[in-house]
């Protein structure tokens, strides 16, 4: 199975149609897909929280939006999910990598990587863990609950969703 | 010039416009000479505002936007005109009043008060229109004269705020209003 066009088609099937990123290593491959097939508007922005204004404006006229990136990004978009998105009732999906758990290899992604689930939990953020194939197919659920209440979801993508590639990373 | 008197000139311009104002005492002015429920008022997110703007231009390619910026909120989010003039929308103006100060919190002087040109550092990121205003009867004919493109405009005026009122508004109502004059 190739987890990166599964992960594809079900932010397809999902009705997202603006997709915001800052690149991350465990989602080249689905970045690269994106730009392949062209079907979905992909662009890639600075930053996270420049993301996060992107897609409160797009939803403002009639887009369902998404932004990937790293677990790192959460911290650079967290005053704009509070007080852009969680004050004016703008839905936007995060799908994230978890850098940072158990095996990371760069020493400065662990502290990020430990408090990523307890920051989310903070943020008041529904969560979506995305552990194995089975569960992408959940990316549809976490769509239509933002946008049912108007609230950002956070998608998580963990390692071992890519059981075959682990060692990429 | 101040930023109120800028406001006023760029308010008479706005008819089927969508407008997304930077947060404080911008929005506070704007509201206060023309509120229209077009008008998108930011009250949190500083930075922001270009990036809202850019994301609702390329989500209705029909509908020219005005996006109304400050020095202090552009300086935190530079990144932005790189992304914009990069995708280049050809229905969005970047308007920057540029007081080179932080004129909600107190009158903090901004960078742009010493070495910094906004106006290079949009060309340097890729903006092909920029024009610099400086004085208040060139406003209307200067953003008349632009045509279809992704534009960059600043406006450069003394600090100073008026006395407004704050926005009676809830965001959420701003966010629903808006939403519901765009399916007109």
């Amino acid at each position: 199975m190739n987890i990166d066009l599964e992960l594809y088609k079900s932010i397809k099937n999902s009705g997202i149609n603006l997709l915001l990123s800052v690149p991350c290593i465990m989602l080249k491959g689905l970045l690269e897909i994106i730009e392949v097939k062209k079907e979905i508007q992909h662009i890639p922005v600075t930053r996270e929280e420049e993301g996060v204004g992107i897609a409160a404006g797009a939803y403002l006229g009639g887009k369902v939006s998404a932004i990937l990136m790293q677990n790192s990004g959460l911290g650079n978009s967290i005053n704009a999910i509070k007080s852009l998105l969680d004050v004016y009732m703008i839905p936007v999906i995060f799908i994230m990598s978890h850098r940072g758990a158990a095996g990371e290899k760069i020493v400065a992604q662990i502290p990020m990587g430990q408090i990523t689930m307890d920051l989310l939990k903070c943020l008041t953020l529904e969560t979506y863990i995305l552990d194995s194939p089975e569960k992408i197919k959940n990316i549809e659920i976490a769509v239509n609950e933002a946008k049912k209440n108007k609230k950002p979801v956070a998608i998580i993508l963990k390692k071992t969703l890519w059981r075959e590639s682990n060692e990429k990373i | 010039m101040k930023r109120f008197d800028a406001l006023i000139e760029i308010a008479k311009l706005l008819v089927n416009e969508l407008v997304v104002c930077n947060l404080g005492d911008p929005s506070r002015e704007l509201y206060s000479i023309k509120d229209r429920s077009e008008n998108f008022y930011m009250m949190g997110s500083m930075g922001l505002t270009s990036s809202i703007a850019f994301g609702l231009a390329i989500s209705q390619p029909k509908r020219r936007v005005f996006c109304i910026d400050g020095d202090g909120s552009i300086l935190m989010n530079l990144g932005s005109l790189s992304t914009i003039a990069n995708n280049n929308p050809m229905n969005l103006i970047v308007i920057v009043i540029d007081n080179s100060s932080y004129g909600s919190t107190g009158n903090q002087k901004t960078y742009t008060s010493k070495k910094t040109r906004l106006e290079i550092i949009a060309k340097g990121a890729g903006f092909e229109s920029v024009t610099v205003i400086d004085k208040e009867d060139e406003i209307i004919p200067k953003l008349k004269s632009l045509g279809l493109g992704c534009h960059f405009v600043l406006i450069k005026t003394m600090p100073g705020r008026a006395q407004v009122k704050n926005i009676p508004l809830d965001p959420e109502k701003i966010t629903i209003r808006f939403i519901k004059a765009l399916s007109k």
